[in-house]
């Protein structure tokens, strides 16, 4: 059974089909990459996973379970994380600050209002790996809005992963990071433990390639090719309409 | 393997000092200490100005309560009065019919009639831009006060709420002609207000909060129920409103429509304006510039004290914001810098201790 699957999802808005029967199944662990040309409905497809949008019509299964109707906070406590293609960043709290937040919220703490942050070790204690497993450590009581970008992607990704996700989607990491910072991200990313399944929404050829064992293409909001990186990268469809598109370019 | 046991002997440490800092975060500093004594020392200083120091620390009170929406929640309201209204005239009405006789008990309940109501009308300014909340809170303590001028059986109309008589407080303290045990109480209350909020914004539940201000869309993707969080807070601060109302019926002996009026909750605003939003103090000195300089204008010019008023107020807007946000930006940047130099040094102190603090 996929880990996360959707069945016939549809969205419409107006006259306007962003995404039409998507029948996208993600299997427990994979590294699954999501890839189209720009406006094939990747970002609409994350977030109709995601709860921020509503399907027209459609089903969205995570572990067998029916969450079409879940809230994005709820979806988020069933073990379904992302990042944004555009940094959303608590920008006037540290990356402390911020990841303290989201551990206590995922503890059941974080309604707590007599307590002080940071007077349970358990939380202090997690806030330490993942301030550590994503190299903030020396910027750690910085606000996040002077981080260098490099750092905010960092934390972007971060964010998610102290919600410990069984599913991570991952739109567009490496969008807009320097050169020079690229590698301390995609070495996060490679790391990622291997029980975390991760869905990657990316127009990065090279870094799908590399990370992916699975894509699926997305095209005028249909799932057009599903298969192994191989498959698809021969495919001659994808090549005439997503890969030819960007030789073109 | 070098690294490995690099990593293993310095995650503790690390633990360690990412607790001491959370828990620094919530810590009195020098200046708030100094802020409290001199507020408590003003009992002594002032035996004379007690009328005004009382006024001031209810609209201190009332101020902490929309600083707790505003400054924390990013909710703006022009109808903090329904909740202030709604208590005042609850702890009239149990005070003349005798239902409850303990001021601080009838205190306790109208600030629970308010959070009562503030839970149930929280619903309504969820939705919306802060326009739609402006004239949604508006309303609400518009409809409010015409409510209580059409039943004038129960709330005695436009004459005011008479014949109210405030018992001693735990059946000692009486409230004296010279307003001093009733200062005494307005402050002692605002201290305990305050350092509720106070707990309350340095918790988790106040950093979701300042989340959801930040930004609502990702505090959702990391799992905040961020609809909850509002209606929480939203509560809380009726509350509190109503706790600030509860104490001018008990201090006055007397409630009128004027508790539901627009001007009362208009005067929050620029008291905030004044003294600025997010830090918890800001309703607190706003509270105080704001009542001495009315209070200094009208003996100056007892006509026509509101012009000077509003000028002053332009003035502030306009010109010395950016300026005063300067200061408070200069000062925060020095204690930032005090409290980095005190990091710096605690830091190879909390590394030699490793285990011991880790402890704690």
């Amino acid at each position: 059974m996929p880990i996360l699957e959707t069945i016939g999802l549809e969205k419409r808005f107006g006259g306007i089909l962003a995404a039409q029967n998507v029948n996208l199944a993600v299997e427990k662990g994979a590294r699954h990459a999501l890839i189209g040309p720009n406006g094939a409905g990747k970002t609409t497809v994350i977030n109709l996973l995601t709860g921020v949008l509503k399907p027209t019509a459609g089903r969205i299964m995570l572990e067998g379970r029916d969450i079409t109707d879940a809230a994005p906070h709820q979806r988020v406590r069933l073990g379904m994380a992302r990042t944004f293609q555009i940094n959303q960043l608590f920008l006037d709290l540290t990356p402390l600050e911020s990841i303290g937040l989201v551990v206590s919220e995922r503890l059941g703490t974080g309604a707590d209002w007599w307590r002080v942050v940071g007077s349970k070790s358990v939380v202090t204690d997690e806030i330490v790996e993942v301030v550590e497993r994503f190299r903030l450590t020396d910027v750690m009581h910085e606000r996040a809005a002077t981080l260098p970008y490099g750092k905010q992607r960092l934390l972007e990704i971060a964010l998610a992963f102290a919600c410990r996700p069984r599913v991570l989607l991952l739109d567009e990491p490496a969008a807009g990071v320097p050169e020079a910072e690229r590698h301390e991200l995609l070495a996060t990313i490679e790391a990622l433990p291997a029980e975390v399944t991760v869905l990657l929404i990316e127009h990065d050829m090279d870094l799908v390639f590399s990370f992916a064992d699975r894509i699926s293409v997305l095209v005028n909001g249909t799932l057009f090719v599903d298969g192994a990186p191989e498959d698809v990268a021969r495919d001659p469809r994808v090549k005439a309409v997503y890969l030819g598109e960007e030789l073109d370019a | 393997m070098d690294t490995t046991t690099a990593t293993a002997s310095q995650t503790p440490v690390l633990a360690a000092d990412v607790a001491a800092y959370l828990k620094r975060r919530g810590r009195w500093s020098p200046l708030e200490i100094a802020f409290w004594i001199f507020a408590f020392a003003s009992i002594w200083l002032f035996p004379d100005k007690y009328l005004i120091l009382k006024d001031t620390a209810i609209l201190a009170l009332f101020a902490l309560s929309l600083d707790l929406i505003l400054g924390y929640a990013g909710i703006i309201s022009l109808g903090q009065a329904a909740f202030f209204g709604v208590a005042g005239y609850f702890s009239g009405l149990v005070a003349k019919y005798g239902i409850i006789d303990e001021p601080i008990i009838a205190l306790v309940c109208s600030g629970l009639v308010a959070a009562a109501f503030g839970f149930v009308t929280s619903f309504l300014v969820l939705r919306g831009s802060d326009l739609t909340r402006l004239m949604v809170t508006l309303g609400v303590s518009l409809m409010l006060g015409e409510i209580a001028n059409r039943y004038a059986n129960i709330t005695g109309g436009a004459d005011g709420l008479q014949g109210v008589d405030i018992a001693p407080i735990l059946g000692r303290w009486n409230f004296d002609l010279y307003g001093h045990n009733g200062y005494v109480y307005c402050l002692i209350v605002l201290f305990v207000c305050f350092v509720i909020a106070r707990r309350i914004v340095y918790s988790p539940f106040g950093l979701s909060l300042r989340a959801v201000k930040g930004n609502a869309l990702r505090a959702a993707a990391i799992g905040i129920p961020v609809k909850w969080r509002l209606v929480a807070i939203y509560t809380i601060a009726a509350g509190f409103a109503g706790i600030a109302g509860g104490l001018l019926t008990q201090t006055t002996a007397f409630c009128s429509l004027d508790v539901f009026s627009l001007d009362r909750s208009a005067d929050l605003l620029l008291v905030l304006i004044i003294g600025g939003t997010g830090y918890l103090y800001g309703g607190l000195i706003g509270a105080v510039i704001y009542k001495f300089l009315q209070d200094w204008l009208a003996t100056l010019t007892p006509q026509y004290w509101q012009f000077w008023i509003g000028l002053v107020l332009v003035v502030i807007v306009l010109v010395g914001r950016e300026r005063v946000e300067g200061w408070i930006a200069a000062a925060r940047g020095s204690l930032v810098r005090l409290g980095g130099r005190a990091w710096t040094r605690i830091r190879p102190r909390s590394a030699a201790l490793g285990g011991a603090i880790d402890g704690s």
